[in-house]
C-alpha cells in the first residue's frame, strides 16, 4: 500500500523554536536521498496563538495533498502546541514530545499578529528556546498513541546552547522513521546553514552535535507502522 | 531578444540549474519565476499579495543578471495595464496576483481579451470571497476562466504539481504569444509556498520551440509615409461593430480550442466512479483512485488540465461511454468545477456526486471516504 | 531633439494647414463643435512635428471624450480603459525607452478614477508625457461633476450647483504632481484660450521626455459647450473669465526652476 510508503510527520511548537527549520531540513534531506518529499509552514494573516506547525511528507512513491488530516509521527515541542494537533492523532501515532522541566517561550499573540501576511512562523520573535524553568509539559492521554519523550530542552541547555534545540529533535525524528541517514540529513544542515557556518565555525559543531544527541536519545524503533 | 548575461556567477548558476537540467527542491513560487526566465520573459508588472509575493521576489533578484525588466506599481490595475503597455511594443510581460487582486485584475484582461493581447498572468490562489484567507482555495476558477465583462476568451492551465507549475508557466508564454489570448496558470496558495522536487530545464534543450514576442505598435518606419499608422481601440460606435468583431474572435477561439485543451483520464474497464478534479486536489483524487482500485473498486479519474478551454467532449465521451457511471467532483469551492462538470453532461443520465470543500485542502482519505459512504448521487440536467 | 534622429518631412504638398501627424482620413474630428479637445490636439500634432518625433511616438488615449482622438493622429495609438492610460504607456515605455509615450486623458481619467497612477507615475519619476484636457465635468457620460468642477457649477449631479461643503473644491491637479514629482520633472498648466503658450508648453513637456529628464505633465483648461449649455460667447467668457480664477495658468515645475519656485 503506498500510506505504508509515505511518511506524514507533523512538528508543532512556539515561534522560535525553529519548527520550519525542523520541516525544512526533514524534507531537504529526504530529497538529497533521493526521495519523494513535500514540505509546507501553515502560514496565515496571524499565526494564531504563536503556534507554528510544519507539515512534512517522505515517500517513495508520488504524493497527493500537501496537507493531512491523521500524522504517523507528530513532533510537539510546547504544551499549547500539542493542543492544536490534537486532530492529527490516530492510534499508532508517534507522540515525540519534548519533557524537559523549561518553559518555552511563548509569543505574545498581539505581536504576532501585526507582523503581517507573509509571515510563515513568528520564528524571528523567540529570542530564547526553554531557557526558564518549569514544569515538565504533559503528554495526551490519547489511545493508542506512542508516546517517545526526549529532554531536548534540557541537553541544549546543559550541553550544547539552546540554539540547536530544533536539531536535537530533528536527530530524533530521523531515528524514528529509519529513512535516511545521519549523512545525508548532515548535508542538508550544511546545505541551509552553510554561510553562517563560515562565518562562525563553532555553530556547524553545535548542530552536528545536537543532531547525534537526538539520535540518540530515542533507541532506534522497532516497526511501528500498523 | 536574447539574454545579456552581466553577472558571470548568476550566470553560472544558470547554466547550472537550467541546462544541467538539475532536480532542485524549491518552492512553487520560486520555480515560477526560474520558468519565465526561461521562457523568455522581459518584464514583470506586479503588486504586493499574498501567497504570490515570492514570485515578484525571486524575479526582481534574478532580472538585472539577465537583463529583464521589473516594476512595482501602484495596484493591480497598473501592473495588469501596463503589462500590454509592453507585450503591444513587442516584450514578453507577465504578472501575479491572486484574491482580490485577480478581482482588480479582471479589467485589465478584458482589455486584452477585447484586443488580443497577449499576455501571462499566475493565479496563486487564496481564500475567498473577500480578503478571506492568504493561504488556499480554488475558489478563483471561475474568475479566472471566464471573469471580465465578456466571454471568457482566455486559456487556463491548472496545475498540479511543481514540475507541472514550471512547464505550463513556459507553456503559457508559448501560448500566449501564439494565440493572442490571455493566459493563466492557475495555481494556489499550496503549490506556492510547498516545498518539493523539480527539474528546471531550458526549454530549448528539450526541443520546445520559444514563440517570439513580435511587436504589434511601434514598428519600423515613418507612419503615414513609410506604413500605415495603427491605431487600436476597444470600444465601437455600433453594435454590430462589436458583434462582427467578437463573432471572429470567438471563430478563432474555437477553431484553436482543440489544439490548446489538455486533460488526464484514467478510466478501468466498466468503470463504477470517476474522480474529477482539477490543479492540486486532482492529486489528492488520484491517490484515492490507487487507493480504492487496491480495494476493487472500480474508479476512474479524469482532471482537466486546461481548465477553458474545458476538456467537456473527452469528459463527455467518457461518461456516455457508460451510462450507470457515477461522477463525483471534488474541488475546494463550493460548485465552480461542478457547475462546469454538468454543463459538459447536459442531457445525460450519469448520477454527479461532489465533495465541495471551499477554501480549505483536501485529501486522499476524504475523497476516498466520500466515494464508499455515498450511494445514489443526484442525476444531472 | 536627441542626436542621431532625423527630423521627420516637415511638410505634405497641398496640405500646408493641417500638422503632417494629423491623419487627414479622419477629418473633420469628432468632437463637438467649440469642443477644446481639436485646439489641444492640433497644438500637440504641430509641436510632435517640429521635434520630428512621427515615427516615435506612441499615443495613448483614455475614456471619455479623450478616446474620440483614437485615430485622430498618424502616430501608433492605444485607446485604453477610464483612468488606465497612463500605466498601458508607462508599460510600453519600461520595454522600450527609446519610444516616446503621451497619455491624453480628460480631468476624471487623471484626477478621479486614474488619479492613483498620475500620481504614482509622477512619484516614480516615470519618463513618459501626460497630457490632461480639464473641461470642469464629465462630457461624455452627460455632464457630470468631476474633481475640477467650479463652485456653484451646475452639473447632471450637482443640479444646484457644486457645494463646498458636500463636495469640495475644484481639484488642483499640476499643483499636486509639481509637489510630488522628482527633480527633472515638467508640470504646466495651459490653456486653449493661450494658443502660442499652450504649443510651448507642450513641446518643453515633449522635450523633457524626449532628454530623459523625467516625468511631464501638462493640464489644458478647455471648453464643453455642449454641456456647459453655452454659446460661444459664454464658452469664451467662461474659459478665460471664470476658470483661470481657480486655476492659475503657467509652469510650476521646469528643469531650470527647482521644486517650489514657481513662474507664472
Amino acid at each position: 500500500m503506498v500510506a505504508e510508503k509515505t511518511w506524514k510527520i507533523l512538528i508543532a511548537g512556539e515561534g522560535g523554536q525553529g519548527v520550519q527549520s525542523i520541516g525544512e531540513l526533514l524534507a531537504e534531506a529526504a530529497f538529497q536521498a533521493g526521495k519523494e518529499a513535500l514540505y509546507i509552514p501553515n502560514f496565515g494573516v496571524e499565526q494564531r496563538g504563536g503556534v507554528s506547525i510544519a507539515f512534512v511528507q517522505i515517500a517513495e512513491g508520488s504524493i497527493g495533498a500537501p496537507k493531512f488530516q491523521k500524522a504517523d509521527l507528530v513532533a510537539v515541542l510546547s504544551e499549547r502546541a500539542g493542543e492544536r494537533i490534537k486532530g492529527y492523532l490516530r492510534a499508532g501515532t508517534i507522540y515525540l514530545y519534548d519533557q524537559s522541566a523549561f518553559k518555552p517561550p511563548v509569543i505574545d499573540d498581539r505581536t504576532v499578529g501585526i507582523q503581517g501576511y507573509e509571515t510563515v512562523a513568528p520564528e524571528a520573535f523567540a529570542r530564547m528556546t526553554g531557557a526558564e524553568p518549569g514544569p515538565p509539559p504533559r503528554p495526551p492521554a490519547a489511545d493508542g498513541v506512542r508516546l517517545v519523550g526526549i529532554p531536548a530542552a534540557q541537553v541544549a541547555k546543559t550541553e550544547l546552547t539552546n540554539r540547536v534545540f530544533n536539531i536535537i529533535v530533528l536527530g530524533a525524528i530521523v531515528q524514528l522513521i529509519q529513512v535516511l541517514s545521519p549523512a545525508q540529513v548532515e548535508a542538508a544542515i550544511e546545505k541551509k546553514f552553510g554561510e553562517k557556518f563560515r562565518a562562525k565555525p563553532e555553530l556547524k559543531t553545535w548542530n552536528l552535535q545536537a543532531l547525534a544527541k537526538g539520535l540518540e536519545l530515542v533507541a532506534a524503533p522497532e516497526p511501528v507502522r500498523s | 531578444m536574447g539574454i545579456k548575461i552581466v553577472s558571470r556567477q548568476l550566470s553560472g548558476e544558470y547554466e547550472k540549474v537550467l541546462r544541467r537540467e538539475q532536480r532542485s527542491f524549491m518552492t512553487g513560487n520560486e520555480v515560477v519565476a526560474w520558468a519565465a526566465l526561461a521562457a523568455g520573459a522581459d518584464l514583470m508588472y506586479g503588486y504586493p499579495i499574498t501567497p504570490q509575493n515570492e514570485i515578484m521576489h525571486y524575479w526582481a533578484r534574478l532580472t538585472p543578471h539577465f537583463g529583464r525588466g521589473f516594476l512595482q506599481t501602484e495596484d493591480e490595475m497598473s501592473a495588469g495595464f501596463a503589462m500590454p503597455g509592453g507585450a503591444l511594443v513587442g516584450k514578453k510581460t507577465f504578472s501575479a496576483t491572486a484574491g482580490p487582486g485577480n478581482i482588480l485584475m479582471q479589467e485589465p484582461i478584458a482589455m486584452a481579451e477585447m484586443m488580443r493581447i497577449p499576455g501571462v498572468w499566475i493565479i496563486q490562489q487564496r481564500g475567498g470571497p473577500s480578503t478571506a484567507t492568504v493561504i488556499y482555495s480554488q475558489q478563483e476558477l471561475r474568475l479566472t476562466a471566464t471573469g471580465g465583462n465578456g466571454e471568457g476568451l482566455r486559456i487556463v492551465y491548472s496545475t498540479a504539481s511543481h514540475q507541472e507549475l514550471f512547464e505550463y508557466t513556459i507553456k503559457a508564454f508559448n501560448s500566449a504569444w501564439r494565440y493572442r489570448f490571455p493566459t493563466f496558470v492557475l495555481g494556489d496558495g499550496y503549490q506556492a509556498k510547498m516545498r518539493e522536487a523539480v527539474t528546471l530545464f531550458r526549454p530549448e534543450n528539450r526541443g520546445w520551440e520559444l514563440v517570439p514576442a513580435e511587436p504589434i505598435l511601434c514598428l519600423p518606419g515613418v507612419p503615414a509615409r513609410d506604413r500605415d499608422p495603427v491605431h487600436l481601440r476597444n470600444t465601437f460606435n455600433l453594435e454590430e461593430e462589436l458583434y462582427t468583431r467578437l463573432m471572429d474572435q470567438l471563430a478563432v477561439y474555437e477553431r484553436i480550442a482543440p489544439e490548446v485543451t489538455e486533460w488526464e483520464a484514467e478510466v478501468p474497464p466498466e468503470p463504477e466512479v470517476l474522480l474529477v478534479a482539477h490543479g492540486i486536489v486532482a492529486r489528492a483524487a488520484r491517490q484515492a483512485k490507487e487507493s480504492l482500485n487496491r480495494q476493487g473498486w472500480k474508479v476512474g479519474y479524469f482532471r482537466p488540465v486546461t481548465v477553458r478551454p474545458f476538456p467537456g467532449q473527452a469528459l463527455r465521451q467518457i461518461a456516455a461511454a457508460s451510462p450507470n457511471l457515477r461522477l463525483l467532483v471534488v474541488e475546494s469551492a463550493y460548485g465552480q468545477l461542478l457547475a462546469m462538470v454538468k454543463a459538459e453532461l447536459y442531457g445525460l443520465t450519469n448520477p454527479v456526486d461532489s465533495l465541495l470543500k471551499p477554501g480549505v485542502g483536501i485529501t486522499a482519505e476524504e475523497i476516498a471516504a466520500a466515494v464508499d459512504q455515498t450511494e445514489e448521487g443526484e442525476a444531472v440536467s | 531633439m536627441t542626436e542621431g534622429q532625423k527630423p521627420v518631412l516637415q511638410e505634405t504638398p497641398g496640405n500646408t494647414k493641417l500638422p503632417l501627424s494629423w491623419r487627414k482620413e479622419t477629418k473633420p474630428h469628432r468632437f463637438c463643435p467649440g469642443c477644446g479637445h481639436g485646439i489641444a490636439l492640433k497644438a500637440l500634432g504641430e509641436v510632435v512635428d517640429e521635434l520630428g518625433i512621427l515615427d516615435r511616438v506612441l499615443y495613448g488615449c483614455d475614456i471619455g471624450c479623450s478616446l474620440l482622438s483614437w485615430d485622430f493622429f498618424n502616430f501608433d495609438n492605444i485607446q485604453t480603459h477610464h483612468g488606465r492610460t497612463i500605466p498601458v504607456i508607462v508599460g510600453a515605455k519600461r520595454a522600450r525607452p527609446e519610444l516616446i509615450g503621451i497619455a491624453y486623458m480628460g480631468d476624471g481619467g487623471g484626477y478621479a478614477i486614474g488619479a492613483q497612477h498620475l500620481v504614482n507615475a509622477a512619484q516614480r519619476g516615470e519618463k513618459i508625457t501626460a497630457i490632461l484636457a480639464n473641461n470642469t465635468l464629465y462630457a461624455m457620460t452627460g455632464g457630470q461633476m468631476a474633481p475640477t468642477t467650479l463652485p456653484g457649477q451646475k452639473t447632471g449631479t450637482t443640479p444646484y450647483g457644486r457645494e463646498e461643503a458636500k463636495t469640495g473644491l475644484p481639484m488642483l491637479g499640476p499643483e499636486l504632481v509639481a509637489a510630488i514629482a522628482p527633480e527633472g520633472s515638467y508640470v504646466a498648466r495651459a490653456t486653449v484660450g493661450e494658443y502660442q503658450q499652450l504649443k510651448k508648453y507642450l513641446q518643453k513637456a515633449l522635450l523633457n521626455q524626449m532628454t530623459g529628464g523625467g516625468f511631464s505633465f501638462v493640464e489644458v483648461l478647455s471648453t464643453c459647450p455642449t454641456n456647459w449649455r453655452t454659446n460661444a460667447k459664454q464658452t469664451w467668457a467662461f474659459l478665460q473669465g471664470e476658470m483661470p480664477r481657480y486655476y492659475k495658468v503657467g509652469e510650476f515645475r521646469t528643469a531650470d526652476a527647482p521644486p517650489g519656485e514657481e513662474e507664472g
